[in-house]
């Protein structure tokens, strides 16, 4: 398997997506490592602008050649905005999935990404399933 | 859960990092690096697929060719040694019990070859139904197979010895050394692209899968996994047994009636003339959805909001970059051009009946075997 990238800067959840704080927003997509995972993606659904999440709660879905995942939230708050660029393009996810394959933008409705892992404790995780 | 199977070529698959499922209770790579890239490998330059998972029984012995008759879909005893031919195993009521090619190895002895899954089940219904006059034999574990699919094929197979073999055409094989291991080679696949398939002893099929790899990577060959298998079958509308094929479902109502000689004797062949007769009321055909959406198997298919069938295979065409798939429905929505709809979580996708194969070249689907 190709090394796992990891930002030092991003938050994670145990469903494998990112989290990155800027000010009251926080932008979210799927990690290197899911997406690895689940490798060619072809179709990306997700919730539309106004929505709300809750955390560890399925939001949207995301379709490789062979399977059919769920997104899970990494934080309760509000869509305010989404990358409507993976309607046309789902594999910016695979190619550039902590920058143009972003998801959402969410506002979040309490603490942000607390609880959350940090680079190190995910790299951690990660390995534990390699 | 039992343990898994392995095929001769499991290390190397592990050591090449292919990501190891288990298919058909064998442990097999679904990929290697991309089931999109392995799959336009296959349909621009040439793949190379382990499939020693699946069963070779050799039939043997002087009523072998009577036999082989009795048992397919088509006559045997008509075919050519140095051909194949694509046929199904019916049982008494009609329905396939597996769909298998044959090849013609002698006057007296013919070699099948059939799904992974159905192995068993077909070694036991050959050998229930032979006289004492037809040997039954069970060469899959000695067996590897490799499949080589893709254009440039015939050039790969140039590289390690096998240049002859570029004059077999489509359903004919041939025995060659190739990087020093005896091959029988035939002009066969799974894709619907041109392409071999070459059986080999198990203790060779590493050394064969090896030079393959060396010889190819200069015309665009890659390993590739199950995945890619799957989504070029589809895109040639090829049955998958399990999918489009069962043990209820006759070959007629799935659309294999040129593989189907009603005129003979052979078993099951009363039960689908009566089933015939009686007439069939659903027919399998081919789909492209229209709508956002992929359909996959085993979701609903609709008509008017009502559901009216199942997809039988479904997914993403890598090479028409939309989704497309399989399902039977009711003969009046089975016409070229029909609206149906599929369910997709809880929604209802149009989608459009169409010519299968999707995907077509001369070499696609099994039109001249």
């Amino acid at each position: 398997m190709a090394e796992t990238a990891i930002p030092d800067d991003l938050h994670y959840s145990t469903q494998d997506e990112w989290a990155r704080s800027e000010g009251d927003r926080v932008t979210v997509g799927i990690t290197d490592y899911a997406q690895q995972q689940l490798g060619d993606i072809v179709f990306v659904e997700l919730p539309a602008v106004g929505s709300a999440l809750t955390r560890d709660a399925a939001f949207g879905v995301i379709e490789s050649v062979k399977a059919v995942s769920d997104l899970y939230a990494p934080i309760t708050g509000e869509v305010i905005a989404v990358n409507d660029a993976l309607t046309a393009r789902p594999e910016l996810v695979n190619e550039d999935c902590y920058g143009e394959g972003w998801m959402l933008v969410i506002r979040p409705s309490s603490d942000g990404t607390a609880g959350l892992l940090d680079a190190a404790a995910y790299a951690k995780y990660v390995e534990e399933r390699l | 859960m039992t343990e898994l199977r392995r095929t001769p070529l499991a290390a190397l698959h592990e050591r090449l990092g292919g990501r190891m499922v288990p298919f058909a209770g064998f442990s097999m790579p679904v990929q290697y690096t991309s089931i999109v890239d392995e799959h336009r490998a296959a349909r621009e330059a040439a793949a190379l697929f382990d499939v020693s998972h699946m069963g070779q029984i050799a039939l043997a012995g002087e009523a072998a060719s009577a036999y082989a008759d009795r048992l397919c879909t088509r006559a045997m005893s008509t075919l050519a040694q140095g051909r194949v031919r694509y046929a199904l195993l019916c049982n008494e009521a009609g329905g396939v019990i597996d769909d298998l090619t044959v090849y013609r190895t002698g006057a007296d002895s013919f070699l099948l070859c059939v799904n992974a899954a159905n192995t068993a089940v077909d070694l036991a219904w050959i050998e229930k139904h032979a006289g004492e006059s037809v040997t039954v034999l069970d060469e899959s574990d000695e067996t590897g197979l490799l499949a080589l699919q893709g254009p440039a094929s015939a050039t790969v197979l140039a590289g390690i010895g096998g240049a002859a073999l570029r004059a077999l055409r489509r359903f004919q094989f041939a025995h060659a050394e190739l990087a020093g291991c005896t091959v029988l080679a035939s002009r066969t696949g799974y894709t619907g692209a041109d392409g071999f398939e070459l059986y080999c002893s198990a203790r060779d099929a590493t050394r064969l899968f090896e030079a393959l790899l060396e010889a190819g990577g200069a015309h665009g060959l890659v390993p590739a996994g199950l995945g890619a298998r799957d989504t070029l079958r589809l895109e040639a509308a090829l049955p998958l047994y399990g999918q489009e094929l069962d043990a209820d479902t006759t070959p007629l109502e799935a659309g294999l009636d040129r593989f189907v000689e009603l005129d003979r004797d052979f078993l099951g062949a009363a039960a689908i003339r009566r089933r015939r007769d009686a007439g069939f009321t659903r027919t399998l055909i081919g789909f492209e959805v229209e709508g956002r959406g992929i359909a996959r198997t085993g979701y609903p298919v609709l008509s008017a909001g009502k559901p009216v069938g199942r997809v039988t295979s479904g997914g993403p065409s890598p090479t028409l970059s939309r989704a497309i798939g399989l399902a039977y429905v009711p003969n009046e929505l089975a016409e070229l051009g029909s609206a149906i709809e599929i369910e997709v979580r809880g929604r209802a996708i149009p989608a459009r009946v169409v010519e299968t194969p999707f995907v077509s070249g001369k070499t696609a689907g099994r039109t001249n075997s």
